[in-house]
Formats: C-alpha cells, structure tokens, sequence
C-alpha cells in the first residue's frame, strides 16, 4: 500500500474568544405582495462570546430564534446587523474565497439525520466532500482521513462504500458528525443533534461528542429545547426568549439560582426522572401564549407572561448586564420569582 | 388496571407501546390484528364486541388523544362543532345536551374566552390549545379511561407542564384512569402511580411507579433510566449508553429479546426467554439476572 501525503488541515491560532458575537439581528421579511410588509425579528441583538474549549448551551422554546442565531453564527444566512468575530477575524463582512476558507473551521450537525445527507452518495463520499470542495489532498489522503474520522466516531471505515439509506438513526448522525469532523474544526454547531433519536440511542451520542470534545479540544455551540441534555453537556448555559437572550451564566448557576423568571419558569416546567421530588416540584405555568415575533412587546419582552412584572417592565427594556460574578442577565427584578 | 389509575407505559420507538394501546381500543390497524389473549373492559370482552358495541365504547367509555392533534383534528370544521359532534356520535347526551356541554368542556381543559375559541378553526389554534381541544374531545363523554399516546411529545415545555398538570387535575377530580404511553421516564413519574416498560413487544417490568424507578430490576429499565440526564444533577456522570439498537420484531433474538444488548447476561439468556415473575411485591420484571444480583463494581464498570 502507498502511503498517503499528509493532509494540510488548518490549525487555530486565537488568543481571546473563538466566538465573539456582538448586537447580531436576524430579521426576515414576510408577506410581500399585499399590503405592508411585516418583519419577523427572529433574533434581535444579542451578544455573547464563546470561549475555545468550552461548550456554549444555547435554550429556548420553538420559536425563539435559536436555530436562527446558530446559523447566522455558521454565515449560513446573514446577519441583518451586528458583528460576529471567529477567531478573531469579521466574518459579516466577508465574501467569496476568504469565507470559504474561514468555513474550513467552523463546521454544523444538524437535527434531523435522514434530511441532511444525500441519498444518492457512499457516506464516504459525503464525508470526503468537505475535503474535496477545499481541494485538499490527493484521492488516496482523503481516504485515509475519512477511514481515520469513521472510526474515532464509532464508525466501521468498512462501510464507506454504503448508501445512508443502510445505516440507522444513530449511525447516521454519527455520519454527520464524521463529515464535519473530517476538516479538524475548532467550532461545531450542534443544531438539536440528538432530539430525532430513541432514547437509548441518544446517550451514545452525548457521549460520543464529550469524548470528540475532549480528544480534538473542540468548542461546541449546542443548541437544544431539552434543559436536561444542555446541563449535562455545557459549561456555560444561554436562555433566549423571543429573539433575545434573556441569562447567561454557568450551567449550574443557571440551573442551581437562575436570576430571569422566564428561566426560573422553564426549570420549575420540567418533570424529576425521580417520583420522590417530582411530588414536590411546584411548576409555574405561564398563562397565555408565546408572542409574535413580528411585533414583539414593549419594554421586557416577557412582560406579558411574566408573573412578577411591574409597569417599568413594560415601559423600559432591561439590558442584558452583569448580575453577579460572571452570571448575566436582562431583567428588571432578577433572582425575584 | 384500576378505575381511576394512572398506568405509565414506557418504551423506545418500536417496543410496541402504541399497539398496546390501539389494542385496548379494538382498533389495531390492517393487515395487524389481535391474535390472542383477551381484553376486559369492566368485564367485557374488547376483542369480541360487535361493531355497533365497539362504536360505543370508542370514544364513549374509552377515548384516546394524539401525539400530533393537528392530524385528529378536521381542518375545515370549528373546534366547538367537532367537540359537539363526538358526543352526538354516542347516545350519552342529546342533541341539547351536546350543544350546552361544548363550552363547559373547553373551559375544563382551560381555553381562555372558550365561548369566542369555540367558533374558531384548529389551524387558530396554537399547539398545546389543540391539544387541549383534543383532550376536552376526548372527555367530551365522561369515559371511564382515557388513553394518551405521547401527548406532550410534541410541545414545548412550559406546555408540557400545562397539560401534565391538567391531565392530574381531570384524573384527581373526574377520576378518569389514565394510560399515558411515552418515552420519557420524567414524564411518567410525573403522572403515573403504575409504570410498566416496554420492549420489542413485550413488558420487561411492571409495578409501582416509585419501586420500579428507585429499583429497577430488569437491565433494561435500570439502562434507560441512566441514559437519560437529569435536569437535577449536580455532579457530571457519564451517561449509560445502551450498545446497539433494538430488535427487528420480525427477527426476534433467542432466548430473552434484550440479550445483545444487555450488558449483564448470562449463559441462560441466550436459549431461554425469561417469564415475567414477581421480584418484589407489587414488581414484576422478566429477567433471569435481577439488578439487585447485580455487584456495584459490574454496574461502574458499564459506565465506560
């Protein structure tokens, strides 16, 4: 057998943040054609930063615009305004061969893995594409470097001449995983990996990502609506609400004494695994329904649910500020539910 | 099961949780059917009951909701008259009676200004006030049990919460009995007194929802319960992942049907199936090992 060139992969050199995103909006329009048309701010300035080997746990109900914002951050979309900074560099402003090149680094899994691979290409072709697209290596490199990730990912490299259509729920996802790790990136996106797989199915994978994270030193941004898998999974936990992020802090502050009602709400939503305290969990229901991002309220955009809203919480928009040490949030009345 | 209980059936994708319940309603669909064994309801036989009595005991005596209300719903009809016409298809109330109750019903499942939603389309509806229409349809006849197939799996948690709650109101107040069938054990402890779990079309364990989840005794149930995190954790424990993935029902393993997968297993599990025996009282699990046989070191050593 011949050996293989080395590929040439990349490698990150940041000081600071990896991530570093600043007042980002995402507004689409909607209804052209009659009447007036209405925008949908789906993602309405919000700031954090991502620091490199950590993972970020981004939560939210349907809706609140924390798909949106996980692809804004990829520049899958644009931003409609606000600046996102990976590894120190602008990437809103850029275009063409510098943003393909940057995307070399930051790759996406998404949710649902029968939708996101090709039906009609060997899962080794589609985890050999990224290298392809970039030109990277000879035919033979790229082999080796797809059998290589195949198998850190739980993969038999055996079955790289197969269709998707072969492999399970799991496995597939674990296909994804393989194509964005196969350009050795410093950030991952995880769009809701594990929410269209069975139970049993789900902890290989949260497993299989902590493993990734700790042997390739990743950093992840997991954006999930199950609070559960969020906490095991991050170090530090971002609460978005309509657009806005409402909290960030650690993932046990969060949990432990979160400062927004809207989050305090969330935990209290969510059933003990254990009979014994789910009898004494007292959940607070939000009465009404979850507002219009096309025409968001006033002042704190909880207000209209929030069961201890006051009229300034109508009237003035609570920044997202420095509560306590190192924990965030945007509320009038924190740590008050 | 009780009149009056709450029966918890848990299971993955497959394990046969549905069926289970389509069963109990006599409406396992083609070319599926019920091949043996028998189902009482207040000692009646399900499985022979003649058209005209089943149409009665569907939805009369025995209702069930939905994981996705929108498909149960009719687009094109209001959520009053739907409401109104599932109590005029049994002989309970009268067309008067029907009419009158529809408002009532909906302001029970807590749909703020009922009388206004009442002439609304589902599609105005957001998710959890279709599922509340659909659980207000489903009581519509003041039946005995309801059964509810995922009903929450679809919806965000703060919704979550409202229906979970409304369902422990209607069963502590009307004393309807309650099988709610899903996937996740919180959802279950949070309703349930009577767990039973599922796999590959069989029950693995049964009992008291408290002793099955502070002991399990099948592997099965022991796995699934810690390969799920815990919005309580404190300390970051790796998850229990169960290897592999579950049976093709067509192609069942020998012997006891978890065996590839359980981490456990001995010689015996592999020829014989076990039965389903009481381990405890009120417990029943279908294992020849037993978690309780189980060393703490073997249990830690799984956790790799």
């Amino acid at each position: 057998m011949s050996q293989a060139p080395a590929l040439e992969l990349v490698q990150s050199k940041t000081t600071g943040p990896l991530v570093s995103v600043t007042d980002v909006t995402k507004h689409f329009p909607t209804g052209g054609g009659f009447g007036r048309g209405q925008v949908v701010r789906a993602v309405d300035g919000v700031s954090f930063d991502i620091s490199a080997g950590e993972t970020l746990g981004l939560v939210g109900e349907s809706g609140c615009g924390k798909s949106t914002l996980g692809r804004v951050i990829m520049q899958l979309q644009p931003a409609t305004s606000g600046s996102i900074k990976f590894e120190g560099r602008e990437l809103t402003k850029m275009r063409g061969n510098e943003l393909r090149q940057v995307r070399q680094r930051m790759q996406i899994i998404f949710q649902d893995p029968y939708a996101s691979l090709n039906p009609r290409m060997t899962i080794g072709d589609i985890i050999a594409e990224p290298l392809k697209n970039f030109g990277l290596g000879n035919r033979a490199a790229r082999e080796k470097r797809v059998q290589e990730v195949m198998r850190v990912c739980g993969l038999n490299p055996n079955f790289a001449n197969r269709y998707p259509h072969e492999f399970s729920g799991g496995q597939r996802q674990r296909i994804g995983i393989s194509r964005a790790l196969v350009m050795t990136p410093s950030l991952i996106v995880a769009d809701e990996p594990i929410s269209a797989l069975d139970v049993s199915i789900q902890a290989q994978i949260v497993n299989l990502l902590e493993d990734l994270q700790n042997q390739f030193k990743l950093t992840y941004l997991f954006i999930a609506h199950d609070l559960s898998v969020v906490r095991h999974v991050s170090d530090r936990v971002a609460v978005m609400y309509l657009g806005k992020i409402v909290e960030i802090a650690s993932s046990r502050e969060v949990y432990e004494t979160p400062l927004h009602p809207y989050t305090k709400v969330l935990l209290s939503s969510i059933p003990f695994a254990d009979p014994e305290r789910e009898a004494q969990r007292k959940p607070i229901l939000l009465k009404g329904e979850i507002p219009s991002p096309i025409n968001p309220p006033s002042g704190c955009r909880f207000h209209t649910r929030c069961p201890i809203a006051q009229q300034i919480c109508s009237d003035v928009e609570p920044p997202l500020e420095l509560k306590k040490d190192g924990h965030v949030a945007a509320c009038h009345f924190p740590g008050k539910l | 099961m009780n009149a009056g209980e709450t029966l918890g059936i848990v299971g993955e994708s497959g394990s046969g949780k549905s069926m289970t319940a389509l069963s109990i309603l006599n409406l396992v669909p083609e070319p599926g059917r019920i091949t043996g064994g028998q189902i009482l309801f207040k000692d009646r036989d399900v499985v022979s009951m003649t058209s005209g009595e089943l149409l009665e005991y569907r939805g009369g005596d025995a209702s069930m909701i939905f994981q996705d209300p929108m498909t149960s719903l009719n687009p094109v009809l209001r959520v009053g008259f739907q409401i109104e016409e599932a109590m005029r298809a049994h002989s309970r109330f009268d067309k008067r009676q029907a009419k009158d109750r529809v408002i009532p019903l909906l302001e029970r499942v807590r749909i703020p200004s009922p009388k206004e939603r009442a002439r609304d389309f589902p599609h105005q509806f957001s998710g959890g006030m279709r599922q509340r229409a659909m659980i207000a349809m489903g009581l519509a006849n003041e039946p005995a049990l309801l059964i509810a197939d995922e009903p929450t799996t679809a919806l965000d948690v703060t919704v979550q919460a409202q229906i979970l709650e409304l369902l422990k109101d209607l069963n502590r107040e009307l004393g309807t009995a309650i099988i709610l069938i899903s996937h996740n054990v919180a959802v279950i402890s949070s309703l349930c007194t009577r767990v039973m779990v599922m796999y590959a079309g069989r029950v693995v364990e049964s009992g008291p929802t408290r002793q099955v989840f502070d002991h399990p005794e099948h592997p099965y149930t022991w796995s699934l319960l810690r390969s799920v995190p815990r919005v309580d954790e404190r300390r970051h424990e790796r998850l229990i992942s169960i290897q592999g993935m579950p049976p093709d029902l067509a192609r069942l393993p020998s012997g006891c049907t978890f065996h590839p997968r359980c981490q456990f297993k001995v010689e015996r599990c592999m020829r014989e199936e076990p039965p389903l025996a009481e381990v405890a009282a009120d417990q029943e699990a279908r294992c020849w090992v037993l978690m309780r046989n189980v060393s703490k070191e073997t249990r830690e050593a799984v956790k790799t």
